[in-house]
């Protein structure tokens, strides 16, 4: 027990059960914190844990060297596995494990896979300051939703209501999550509308923009989109987009972005 | 059909356009050469502009504290600048006969508008080189009494001209980045008036941001140097100045660096506000994974500054009774770091997306976007101003009858300060956008307003303190002093990243919206090319630094025996 003791007070090897801790939380424990909350959970991915674990290694190297002692004490096991004549056996093992452990590694990384390789992705892409709409010229600068300020509010949630319903519905669900029948057979997903990071951040002459042009007017930047997004301007009028993006701020209870007092002012 | 016609005319356009437009340069093309002259140019010319703040700060303390050491200091790194200045003047001249050879259509397009701010640029550029000359070679005739302020005097002047001179080339790029509303594609550059060209959207905000960014470079540069010499340091005395040097540099570096935030906040908000395509480039589409680089790379600083602390107080006697805070203070550095570089759009297998449904986290989310990211970085902040704080305090024992008071009103002000930013950053949550924006003002504020209470406070609670033993200079273990590499090195890096990301949102065109880029490197570069591309210039600046690093000290051999043994004074401490 008193060996026990000692070795969770020897600084080498709280630096390495604080990283195993700090692994574990990363790795399974945030997952388990959405449940609390009564909210949907996934698996942390690996790119995340990776980062977070060079973070915490990096906290734990400053621990063990910011105090002389504790530093010299922390050295004190690496330097005796790899000096000490009692220790052959294991420095042995370390001199063949470490260098095999890089190896796979790098193996593992390089070798051929089936699926995708991984890419970066940028989410939201940098709109035009104008579009053309079936030959009209639309100004989105400072453009607010023209549905706001005309007609019943209830009557248009109604309308953008149906048309969701009739034509967006099979991507992004019922809930507006995303989650649509066909969800699952484009890769990325479609968004999540529920999501705060997606039309919660957004002015609606964004979301009018988006819905507009679809996957194929994407900006050339950033490409490849991989967007499967239809251009709505072929299918729906100027008026039923904006409905829609109406019933998006209803039924996720975010409210769209506005315009700064003066913005555009600088533009050319 | 007619996308084809449409190809075929837009490729004879280009054709066209580029006639004569564009140089050829072999193996690395125009763009890379243009980079990387004007990469090194700049990060010279950042040096030239930093180390004469840095400078000229420290000449006055010497001068108005009597103390000499603060002079010598002052002068060994005006020593630096002779050799820098002509490092920053070849690549400048390398810069000019690139773009003249390379891109003469564009260089033509900005000579007819900026030509008489180039000749005042030129012209200035000698007035400063003579004026850094008088004040270096002036050092020791004019040392005392009235002279001495009059070699003061030139330092400012140093610094003013250095100053100007930014401001003039700083028209040009920002020109570049947004040029003034009624210059369109079809304006003739004559008729474009000069002033209106330099007075641009960017103009002020990117003045003000490069001249605290100098600041912190030119602390961090010289930190570094001070490392250099005390690793290689032959004696007690030689590392204890060089040890001090580097405490100076680490300082100045750090205290200026907490402000840059602020700084880079206003122009990114102009820029947003000149052009939202610009802006979301630039924030949430594809320049957006610099800004996790970049919030890594700032945490690397944080890290390394409070480290660099942290290690010193082993040589401060006193100091043994805040070593158990230093584990908490550094577990908030790490999660809040560990909060500013989360991702918003993760990086994930197709299985890993499937069950997150979508590029976002369910719980990692939140922590993605700004209002997390505001509050970290706000809390990063505060800690290592409390870092200073006990290292300042460290060796001292107030001896004023309120020191108690005063220490409890100081702790108030850090909860509140931390509590404003907290409650800040979680209401941010609950908000729109458009007011959820506003709250980093709030949490800025309660931050800046902690910082100067609680400095004001400690000015006069430590005034006439006992002292518990004098700092132990050169009793600095060497591993410390890697921590002012780290801290210079990553500086470099950053701000080509920043750089990139600046410039890079103007995309194919030289000036936005106005000069279309008709070149074959049209394109923006990927990230990965452009951090190779940045990385080989930081690798070319700082090789070259070490050789001006090596020249100092040949220069000091061959003129005196030894650097000036350090008179260790009582209390050398922060803001002395």
């Amino acid at each position: 027990m008193s060996r026990v003791g000692a070795w969770v007070r020897h600084p080498f090897w709280q630096a390495v059960l604080l990283l195993i801790l700090a692994y574990l939380l990363f790795k399974f424990g945030i997952a388990l914190l959405p449940p609390l909350l009564g909210m949907h959970s996934a698996p942390v991915p690996t790119s995340v844990v990776v980062q977070y674990m060079l973070i915490a290694l990096v906290g734990v190297l400053i621990h063990v060297s910011s105090d002389e002692t504790r530093w010299r004490r922390f050295k004190e096991p690496i330097h005796d596995t790899m000096v000490d004549a009692d220790k052959r056996w294991v420095r042995l093992a370390v001199l063949i494990l470490v260098p095999l452990l890089i190896g796979w590694v790098t193996y593992d990384q390089t070798r051929p896979k089936v699926e995708a390789p991984i890419t970066l992705r940028s989410i939201h892409p940098a709109p035009p300051s104008q579009i053309t709409f079936r030959g009209k010229t639309i100004q989105l600068t400072g453009l607010e939703n023209p549905l706001r300020h005309r007609g019943s509010l209830t009557e248009h949630i109604e309308t953008g209501k149906r048309i969701y319903y009739q034509n967006c519905l099979a991507c992004h669900g019922d809930r507006l999550d995303g989650q649509g029948h066909f969800a699952h057979g484009f890769s990325p997903t479609p968004l999540s509308f529920a999501d705060q990071g997606t039309i919660a951040q957004l002015t609606e002459s964004f979301v009018f923009w988006r819905v507009a042009k679809g996957g194929p007017g994407l900006p050339r930047e950033g490409a490849p989109w991989s967007s499967a997004m239809p251009v709505w301007e072929d299918y729906l009028t100027e008026d039923e987009i904006w409905a829609v993006i109406i019933y998006l701020y209803e039924q996720s209870g975010w409210k769209p972005r506005t315009w700064e007092e003066s913005t555009g002012g600088g533009e050319h | 059909m007619t996308d084809v016609v449409g190809l075929l005319q837009a490729a004879a356009q280009a054709a066209a356009d580029t006639a004569g437009g564009y140089g050829h340069f072999p193996g690395i093309g125009a763009r890379g050469a243009v980079w990387i002259a004007a990469e090194v140019h700049l990060m010279f010319a950042a040096f030239v502009l930093g180390v004469p703040m840095f400078a000229v700060i420290c000449e006055l303390i010497g001068i108005v504290g009597k103390d000499e050491k603060y002079d010598k200091l002052s002068k060994e790194f005006t020593r630096l600048l002779v050799f820098a200045y002509s490092a920053t003047a070849l690549w400048g001249g390398l810069l000019l006969f690139f773009l003249t050879t390379l891109y003469p259509r564009f260089w033509t397009h900005m000579a007819t508008i900026f030509s008489r701010s180039m000749w005042v640029y030129a012209g200035l550029f000698f007035i400063e080189s003579f004026t850094l000359y008088l004040y270096y070679y002036g050092w020791d005739r004019w040392k005392v009494g009235r002279a001495k302020w009059g070699h003061w005097g030139l330092g400012l002047l140093l610094n003013v001209w250095g100053t100007i001179v930014m401001f003039i080339a700083n028209s040009w790029l920002t020109y570049m980045m947004s040029p003034p509303s009624g210059v369109t594609a079809e304006t003739l550059p004559a008729e474009v008036g000069l002033w209106n060209a330099i007075a641009n959207a960017t103009w002020m905000p990117i003045n003000i941001h490069r001249l605290i960014g100098n600041a912190v470079f030119g602390g961090a540069i010289c930190g570094a140097y001070a490392a250099f010499r005390f690793l290689a340091a032959k004696t007690p005395e030689e590392r204890a100045h060089y040890d001090w040097m580097g405490y100076v540099g680490n300082f100045i570096a750090i205290s200026t660096f907490i402000v840059l935030p602020f700084a880079g906040y206003w122009l990114g908000r102009e820029i947003y506000e000149y052009n939202q395509q610009m802006g979301i480039t630039m924030m949430g589409g594809f320049m957006s994974w610099l800004w996790i680089v970049q919030a890594v790379l700032i945490g690397v600083l944080f890290l390394a500054a409070n480290y660099y602390l942290w290690t010193g107080m082993g040589r401060i006697p006193g100091a043994e009774r805040f070593a158990p805070y230093t584990k908490w203070m550094l577990l908030v550095l790490v999660i809040c770091w560990i909060v500013w570089a989360t991702p918003h759009t993760i990086i994930a297998t197709r299985e890993e997306l499937a069950a997150m449904g979508g590029s976002h986290h369910p719980f990692l989310n939140v922590l993605g976007v700004m209002s997390a990211k505001n509050t970290a970085v706000n809390l990063m902040i505060l800690t290592t101003f409390l870092s200073f704080l006990i290292y300042r305090r460290a060796n001292r024992r107030p001896t004023v009858a309120w020191a108690r008071t005063a220490t409890i009103i100081q702790t108030a002000m850090f909860a509140i300060a931390a509590g404003v930013v907290l409650f800040y950053g979680v209401y941010g949550y609950f908000v729109e956008a458009i007011v959820r924006i506003g709250f980093s003002v709030y949490q800025v504020l309660a931050v800046l307003a902690c910082i100067i209470g609680v400095s004001i406070i400690d000015v006069f609670l430590v005034r006439g303190a006992e002292s518990r033993g004098e700092i132990r200079w050169g009793m600095m273990p060497a591993r410390s002093q890697y921590a002012l590499f780290i801290l210079a090195v990553t500086f470099t890096w950053l701000m080509g990243l920043m750089g990139f990301a600046r410039s890079g949102i103007r995309q194919h065109w030289h000036v936005y919206e106005v000069m279309r880029d008709t070149s074959a490197d049209a394109a923006t570069p990927a990230l990965g090319e452009a951090a190779n591309m940045i990385s080989l210039c930081v690798l070319i600046f700082l090789g070259l630094v070490a050789f001006i690093f090596w020249l100092g000290g040949l220069a000091e051999r061959a003129g005196h025996k030894a650097p000036v043994a350090l008179a260790v004074p009582p209390q050398p401490a922060a803001g002395d």
